[in-house]
């Protein structure tokens, strides 16, 4: 048996460190599908199809009517059912957080893009500019300062929320954490380091999002 | 595949206790929630000598770690220390710690939001600092941070399914529970589904029709 707090957490390190890995794993993919899936939300919001934009309306407001938690049953349960579709938990952690940030996300680049003076749009067409030229050379360039700082925050909501992945089964840093303790029985410390890692990956991009907005406010 | 409705009508009763355990711990966290940040967003205001850098590491420890940390660390780690207590108080408790840090959050954003004019034009006619604040300060603050308030107080109440992981008996635990039990998991995501609809859909309008309407408000001011 360890015989300090400091040894007992040298001796759990490696396991903890594992776990942190499928943690940062989950969220870094679902940050990656997010920011791509919200720029293509916020693109097509922005086109001023009726047809689409029903139906964006419909996905943003089942994935802000429904808890993400409701939504990682419904995807792990719901999979296997529906679509004789059975994927490994990580994966459904990391489609629930995907499409669950791409609302979010988008949402924030479609009103970074509408918030952009009409006369951009205009111009640009004016000047025989293609659609994909439009929105890469003069939309989102434009809206980038305006997204970024609301986005990181996404970003820390969706590293947050990825620890619910463990009540479906994954083995992430919470899991870790609870088999550690299973055999020493060390909640205190346990959580305390998993707090402090959460803490630890949070903050930086919390404070950064807070710097950026302040400076870019009046630009 | 069809939907087993005499199964799922046996069930109404056990989930309707459940929507009641749901609105119950929403609407206590959302309260007590409410009256923390009311002491903290005072406290940061006034800039009261130290207790104002407590309250900031409160609120930025509670807003950077998830709730399920927390509420794990109040109802597995706590009893360590002696502190035993059960899941439903657990989950006041942790959602109370979360909710406050984010509503200080939002009250301290209001009361900064109204514009320095405001003060100045009040201190040249005349008022105390007293009536400064409560005829001029706060019911602007309040007005400019209603949208965000009752945003978060949604995401409390959508939140509470995350207390189903310490065997609180709302609509999630009360799903997983029946899964469990008898396998009928296409009925009973069915309920569960339409429940999350029925209970925050309609909330979830209702804010964007608010945000709107106190958008076009601030044409006016």
């Amino acid at each position: 048996m360890p015989s300090s707090a400091s040894e007992l957490l040298l001796q759990a390190l490696p396991q903890l460190a594992g776990g942190a890995a499928q943690t940062l794993a989950i969220s870094l993919l679902g940050i990656l599908f997010a920011t791509l899936g919200g720029v293509l939300y916020g693109v097509l919001a922005t086109l001023g199809n009726r047809a689409l934009n029903i139906t964006l309306q419909v996905y943003l407001e089942l994935f802000r009517a429904i808890p993400v938690l409701v939504w990682l049953y419904l995807v792990f349960f719901g999979l296997p059912i529906f679509f004789a579709l059975s994927i490994p938990s990580f994966w459904c952690a990391v489609l629930v957080l995907g499409l669950w940030g791409a609302s979010e996300v988008g949402e924030v680049v479609r009103g970074a893009l509408r918030s952009l003076p009409r006369g951009q749009r205009e111009a640009g067409l004016s000047i025989g500019l293609a659609g994909w030229q439009l929105y890469g050379y003069v939309l989102l360039p434009q809206a980038l300062k305006r997204m970024t700082p609301p986005t990181i925050n996404i970003y820390t909501r969706i590293i947050k929320t990825s620890s619910l992945a463990v009540l479906i089964g994954v083995v992430e840093v919470i899991k870790a954490g609870q088999q550690i303790i299973e055999r020493t029985y060390e909640s205190v410390l346990i959580y305390g380091a998993l707090f402090l890692f959460f803490f630890i990956v949070c903050y930086p991009l919390s404070a950064a999002s807070r710097v950026l907005e302040r400076r870019w406010a009046h630009s | 595949m069809t939907l087993d409705t005499a199964f799922i009508l046996t069930t109404l009763p056990a989930f309707l206790k459940a929507v009641g355990v749901t609105l119950q711990v929403g609407l206590i966290a959302i309260v007590t929630s409410l009256l923390v940040a009311l002491v903290n967003a005072t406290l940061l205001v006034l800039r009261t000598p130290y207790l104002w850098r407590l309250v900031k590491a409160y609120v930025e420890l509670a807003r950077n770690t998830p709730l399920l940390i927390q509420l794990f660390f109040v109802y597995f780690a706590l009893p360590s220390l002696g502190l035993k207590i059960s899941g439903f108080a657990a989950a006041i408790i942790t959602m109370t710690f979360m909710g406050g840090a984010y509503l200080t959050e939002v009250l301290r954003a209001g009361v900064e939001a109204v514009p320095r004019a405001q003060l100045e034009s009040g201190r040249s006619i005349g008022l105390s600092e007293g009536q400064l604040l409560r005829h001029v300060v706060l019911p602007q603050a309040g007005i400019l941070s209603l949208p965000a308030l009752f945003a978060n107080f949604i995401f409390l109440l959508k939140e509470t399914t995350v207390v189903s992981a310490v065997a609180v008996p709302e609509i999630l635990y009360t799903t997983k529970n029946y899964i469990a039990l008898y396998y009928k998991t296409y009925e009973m995501l069915t309920v569960l589904t339409l429940l999350c609809v029925l209970l925050f859909l309609p909330l979830s309008l209702l804010l964007r029709h608010v945000e709107r309407r106190l958008q076009h408000a601030q044409f006016g001011v």
